[in-house]
């Protein structure tokens, strides 16, 4: 119990900016006109694509002779940049129909 | 633990990365300027990486940058750039829901993978195995749903698959996976056989808990999938104290559950009848019921349909997946702008759930340069449908079923639908009298004032065309 309450006093900052994102998110896309719902859903899923970042840092951060953890760093990392560059190159080609003629 | 100017830099960087994704999720709310908005995105992502490759460090001196793991790391971007891109770009646009799936599904398997490389470096330390545990049991369940998601879109497992009683068998499991969970945290164990079992049960849930699901309500759960993996990365950004983890993973989470929500409603569903459904139950009942209330139908051949439509003032075509399916968005664009030419008042009536996503049906007219203001949404185009001389139905099939209006024991009661029925004239071009997509009859068949052009939605819409230009 008192690793919890240490837990959340340590990390009150990052729960201050979860509490608050919840909020960012909700407002930001709480007009979209149902057109834009494809193009929106694949433009998050590649946001969310961030998650490359912690690959990154476990790669960075492991022993460089530990031949396990770099290859599945690896794996991440491809996985993580697969979710990114598809995700936004998908929604760009959704979006570029949209386009005035 | 002292900073250093680099750190800064990259909390700086975090920060630019965080506003451009708020940033570009508003922009991509409104057409004009969502594609810079995406863009916006992309390039805030390349900061976040960039960074985090050149300028990040632990301070427990854990961080090092030997060339081995720079050149593996870049070669891993280069990998993923290559595939994720050429895939993107060659990908049909009737298969873009799946693709978005297995996009998806990468994410939440790099979440899954951080979580079994990470829980041996924190062992003892409860609240860090707890971010671990959770981020990779979402991030495997969101793999595992999406792969299973990406199979029944592309039609490699099309039938819902129930175990007698699956959702008592599911909920269990979801209580022992926690259970299983929460005592790795307070025992402190460091087994790897453990963490294995949970993560193989974890995929397991995944499989189990999309399975049931049918494909038509797939996009829904594609949503949820990709809210759940923003929040396994909101769990990696707790770890690493990361911002930008954070705030992406948040935001996402939110606006994706905010999404799901509404493409529930589009239906007229809620999210918890979607995922534990009774639409199986109550399909068998309607059919059933419809059985009964069938009819004669009478037939219409393409030069019936031109003669008709010709002497028209006001046609309302109503496009369905079908169309999609058979690459027929040209045609009917070329259908339009003949009718057009000579005069007649042309629109498209688009269901919010038309297609296999909403607005899917706006991305693959807009590919065939369909003037964006003759799509005119559900709400809008009803009260229109009593002027209009004839509708054409093409490829679509339960988004104009009145079942939706008229009989409670119909599983798709309660769903808006077009009111086709309203029109003088009504043509419904379909395959064959086969039922549509939720599996129930549709009583718009029957009705007197319906004729069937049957045939490939392609085929049928070229022989239309040739007609008209005899005319």
């Amino acid at each position: 119990m008192d690793q919890i309450i240490t837990f959340i006093g340590e990390n009150m900052q990052m729960i201050y900016i979860l509490v608050l994102s919840v909020f960012v998110g909700i407002e930001v896309i709480g007009h979209v006109p149902s057109v834009l719902h494809t193009p929106l859903m694949s433009g998050a899923n590649a946001i969310h694509g961030v998650v490359i970042v912690g690959a990154i840092i476990v790669m960075l951060n492991c022993e460089p002779d530990n031949y396990l953890s770099l290859s599945l760093g690896f794996v991440a990392v491809v996985l993580g940049t697969l979710n990114v560059v598809g995700g936004f190159v998908v929604t760009d080609r959704m979006l570029e129909m949209f386009k005035k003629k | 633990m002292h900073f250093m100017i680099t750190d800064y830099i990259l909390e700086i960087a975090y920060l630019a990365a965080s506003v451009t994704f708020v940033l570009g999720l508003k922009l991509m709310a409104n057409p004009k300027t969502a594609r810079k908005g995406n863009l916006i995105a992309a390039a805030g992502m390349c900061v976040a990486v960039a960074g985090t490759v050149f300028l990040y460090d632990d301070h427990h001196g854990h961080t090092s940058r030997e060339s081995v793991k720079l050149i593996l790391i870049a070669l891993a971007i280069v990998i993923g750039t290559v595939i994720g891109w050429v895939t993107a770009k060659k990908v049909k646009m009737t298969a873009m829901p799946e693709l978005v799936s297995l996009f998806n599904g990468m994410g939440g398997a790099c979440a899954a993978l951080i979580g079994l490389m990470e829980f041996h470096h924190n062992t003892g330390n409860i609240s860090a195995v707890m971010t671990i545990l959770a981020g990779m049991i979402i991030g495997s369940v969101s793999f595992a749903g999406s792969i299973i998601a990406f199979m029944k879109l592309n039609g490699t497992m099309s039938k819902p698959v129930r175990l007698p009683s699956y959702n008592l068998i599911n909920n269990i499991f979801l209580l022992a996976l926690f259970a299983d969970a929460a005592w790795m945290i307070y025992s402190g164990t460091s087994s790897s056989l453990m963490l294995y079992l949970l993560f193989a049960a974890a995929l397991l849930y995944g499989v189990l808990f999309v399975i049931p699901i049918g494909g038509a309500d797939m996009p829904v759960v594609i949503s949820l999938l990709n809210s759940f993996t923003g929040l396994a990365a909101a769990f990696g950004g707790f770890l690493y104290h990361n911002q930008v983890m954070l705030t992406g993973g948040i935001l996402v989470g939110s606006a994706g559950t905010l999404l799901t929500i509404v493409m529930c409603k589009a239906m007229n569903r809620s999210l918890s009848n979607v995922i534990f459904g009774a639409f199986g139950e109550g399909s068998a009942k309607a059919a059933g019921g419809a059985a009964a209330a069938k009819g004669s139908t009478k037939d219409i051949g393409a030069t019936d349909v031109a003669v008709l439509m010709n002497y028209s003032k006001k046609v309302v075509l109503v496009p369905g997946y079908g169309l999609a399916v058979a690459q027929a968005q040209h045609v009917i664009h070329e259908l339009e702008m003949l009718l057009e030419e000579r005069g007649v008042e042309v629109k498209y009536a688009i269901h919010p759930v038309a297609g296999r996503m909403p607005g899917h049906m706006n991305v693959l007219l807009a590919e065939a340069n369909v003037d964006y203001g003759k799509l005119v949404e559900m709400d809008e185009i009803n009260p229109e449908f009593e002027n209009t001389d004839v509708v054409l139905i093409v490829g679509a099939n339960d988004v104009v079923n009145p079942a939706a209006k008229s009989n409670p024991a119909s599983p798709i009661y309660g769903m808006p639908i077009l009111e086709v029925d309203k029109a003088k004239n009504i043509i419904m071009n379909k395959r064959s009298m086969s039922a549509g997509y939720a599996g129930i009859d549709n009583d718009l068949f029957y009705n007197p004032k319906t004729s069937m052009f049957f045939g490939d939605a392609k085929k049928a819409l070229t022989d239309l065309v040739s007609e008209l230009k005899t005319l």
